[in-house]
């Protein structure tokens, strides 16, 4: 691994000359604790000093509604227009985990084209963290990252310490190499394993993700589905925000007048109501119970088979999200048999009373 | 030999491929038989399925949808569905007519496991729109009669006028190598030669059936599998060898939708074809 170090009053002016081609995406603050990825045109707007954004960068690869073909009866012309040069900067390594649980996911067995294409054409340059008490992702084994990026830069007061990750990454830091210094200190090197000790113990919250595909097979039956079930609003932000969901739906768009149509994608999530409804009018999972069942299977159980890690990379979003406190934490920790302080919970006291 | 490169999936597995509705006519009252053929030949011949599979196909400003496929690998060129009129995409195709353009794309899916069956008896049972897929693997059968031993189709409908083919399959009866019982729920017509009652009454008419050697393909109403289920168990035929084809919401057909996972498997790529022993193992099948 290349690693080089850059000087904090540089950043810009780095960022100035790798954009020029590319559109800058990077995290902004909107209000006292919510950030979000946005195209940067003024640097000054960037704001590293965040946890997590509202929603992941997935939505920079595939928009929550894009066109994926103008089609006439005589032909369907696949529509490409949501890809162009993208570079994210400040990407944690969650969100980076999430992209490369994506890479396979939308490569298993058929190439999907809509996000293979988006990220031939990112850059990801992550960014270092530090843990809220939300943040899971040293149980998910992401709070690291050994792939999936171009260049990462670790925060160390006034320098980053920037590891190259990918040859287009080294391609970027050649286009001004005098900003960068090839020559790490002993005493970068201890500033940057401090910092990684310090990190480390900075979680607050874990979770035995390990002992979860075996939970979700035993405890499918349990009543604990039913309280999850009656509480859950199945409004969709779950999936919304996680980084790994992946679902859509897919709307032929007439156009008016002209005898030919958009067809266009956009997210979709299992806990919606119709989401396994078929014509005709059965619904395979009528229940919400049924619903959450499927969310949770996908992300504690069934990626650990098929891709070896959890669809879950640990960034928190579903706990600051849903509004009746279901999320990877209480669920995890409820399966686990733990009481766990939730709206759910305090709701079954209240009706048992 | 000249080597060839053999693309397994095209470059965007999403996009139909325009097509050609050769011939319709109405099955039932809310069936409708498609012939279908897409435009450019190259791709017409290079649309290679197997029994079971599925196609995706779609309907200017209507949509997407999975259909089974009807017709058999064994005589090419053609692609036959049965369509039963249920929501948006299929009520637009209803108004499509003979020489109409839709869009088509796959064929997507699992396959019903024809290798492993040869040499073995095969017992098809179907109910309603069940025809759909299995009239398939039962055109195979009889295309390729001598790799297979006792070929058994018992097929129940609730009236006459709802059996699908009803007219294919009086004319299969002829066969002396098909042993195919036909029955309807109720004979409202008093015009039905064949047997009035649910489709379990057939099974006594099969005789000594060898369990062991024998393969049972079933589709029908989700009512049908538990009642055709309990029959088939009844004969000791192996968890394994009894196979069924699921019906789920699909968007993609290629795995990435999500809407038809169960457990952690996709129907559009591990199934639609199912073994009993898959149903009881991996809940919400059926």
């Amino acid at each position: 691994m290349k690693i080089v170090k850059l000087k904090k009053s540089n950043l810009f002016l780095f960022l100035e000359i790798i954009s020029k081609e590319a559109d800058l995406w990077a995290p902004v603050k909107k209000s006292p604790d919510k950030h979000i990825f946005e195209v940067i045109e003024d640097f000054s707007k960037i704001n590293l000093d965040y946890t997590r954004t509202i929603l992941p960068p997935k939505k920079i690869m595939l928009p929550a509604n894009f066109n994926m073909f103008r089609a006439s009866s005589t032909e369907y012309t696949p529509d490409f227009s949501h890809v162009n040069k993208k570079i994210i900067f400040g990407i944690h390594p969650c969100d980076i985990h999430a992209l490369v649980t994506m890479d396979k996911f939308y490569s298993h067995e058929y190439n999907d084209p809509y996000y293979q294409r988006a990220r031939d054409n990112t850059l990801i340059l992550g960014h270092s963290c530090w843990p809220d008490e939300y943040c899971l992702c040293k149980s998910t084994h992401t709070h690291v990252v050994e792939e999936g990026y171009d260049l990462f830069f670790t925060d160390l007061e006034d320098t980053y310490v920037v590891w190259i990750g990918s040859s287009r990454g080294d391609d970027l830091i050649r286009l001004k190499p005098e900003l960068f210094d090839e020559d790490l200190t002993d005493k970068d090197i201890q500033k940057f394993s401090k910092r990684r000790e310090e990190r480390d113990k900075a979680f607050a919250k874990d979770i035995n993700f390990e002992a979860m595909p075996d939970l979700m097979e035993l405890k499918y039956q349990s009543p604990l589905w039913d309280k999850l079930g009656e509480a859950c609003l199945a409004c969709g932000s779950c999936s919304n925000v996680c980084p790994t969901c992946n679902c859509y739906n897919v709307e032929d768009k007439p156009i008016l007048g002209k005898n030919c149509s958009n067809i266009s994608r956009c997210w979709d999530s299992c806990t919606l109501e119709n989401y396994s409804g078929v014509a005709g009018g059965e619904n395979f999972r009528e229940k919400r119970s049924d619903r959450l069942k499927l969310f949770y299977t996908h992300k504690l159980q069934s990626y650990i088979s098929k891709y070896g890690k959890p669809a879950c990379v640990g960034c928190g979003r579903c706990i600051v999200t849903c509004p009746v406190d279901i999320n990877v934490y209480t669920v995890s920790k409820s399966l686990d048999g733990e009481e766990v302080d939730t709206f759910w919970n305090r709701l079954s006291k209240e009706v048992t009373k | 030999m000249n080597g060839e490169n053999k693309i397994k999936a095209p470059l965007n597995p999403f996009q139909p491929e325009p097509a050609r509705i050769v011939r319709t006519y109405p099955l039932t009252d809310d069936v409708k038989f498609f012939q279908i053929r897409i435009v450019d030949m190259n791709k017409a011949l290079s649309f290679q399925y197997q029994t079971g599979q599925f196609a995706m196909i779609s309907v200017l400003g209507a949509g997407e949808a999975p259909f089974s496929i009807s017709s058999t690998p064994s005589r090419p060129g053609l692609l036959e569905f049965c369509i039963r009129k249920a929501g948006t995409v299929t009520n637009a195709l209803f108004q499509m007519k003979e020489n109409d353009l839709i869009g088509l794309r796959g064929p997507y899916g699992n396959t019903f496991p024809v290798k492993k069956m040869k040499g073995k008896d095969i017992m098809i049972v179907m109910g309603g729109l069940g025809a759909a897929p299995l009239r398939s693997v039962l055109l195979y059968l009889l295309d390729n009669r001598d790799q297979f031993g006792r070929v058994m189709l018992l097929h129940g409908a609730k009236r006459p006028t709802e059996m699908l083919l009803r007219e294919e399959f009086f004319s299969l009866k002829e066969r002396e190598d098909l042993e195919c019982y036909l029955t309807v729920d109720e004979d409202d017509t008093g015009e039905w030669p064949e047997d009035v009652g649910l489709v379990t009454q057939l099974f006594k008419k099969l005789g000594t059936i060898n369990p062991e050697n024998t393969f049972s393909l079933v589709c029908g109403p989700p009512i049908m599998y538990k009642f055709v289920l309990e029959e088939i168990l009844k004969l000791d035929i192996p968890k394994d060898q009894i196979l069924m084809t699921l019906e789920r919401r699909m968007k993609c057909g290629v795995g990435k939708c999500g809407h038809c996972a169960i457990d952690y498997i996709y129907t559009c790529l591990d199934g639609p074809v199912f073994t009993y022993w898959d149903v009881i193992h991996m809940r919400e099948l059926i």
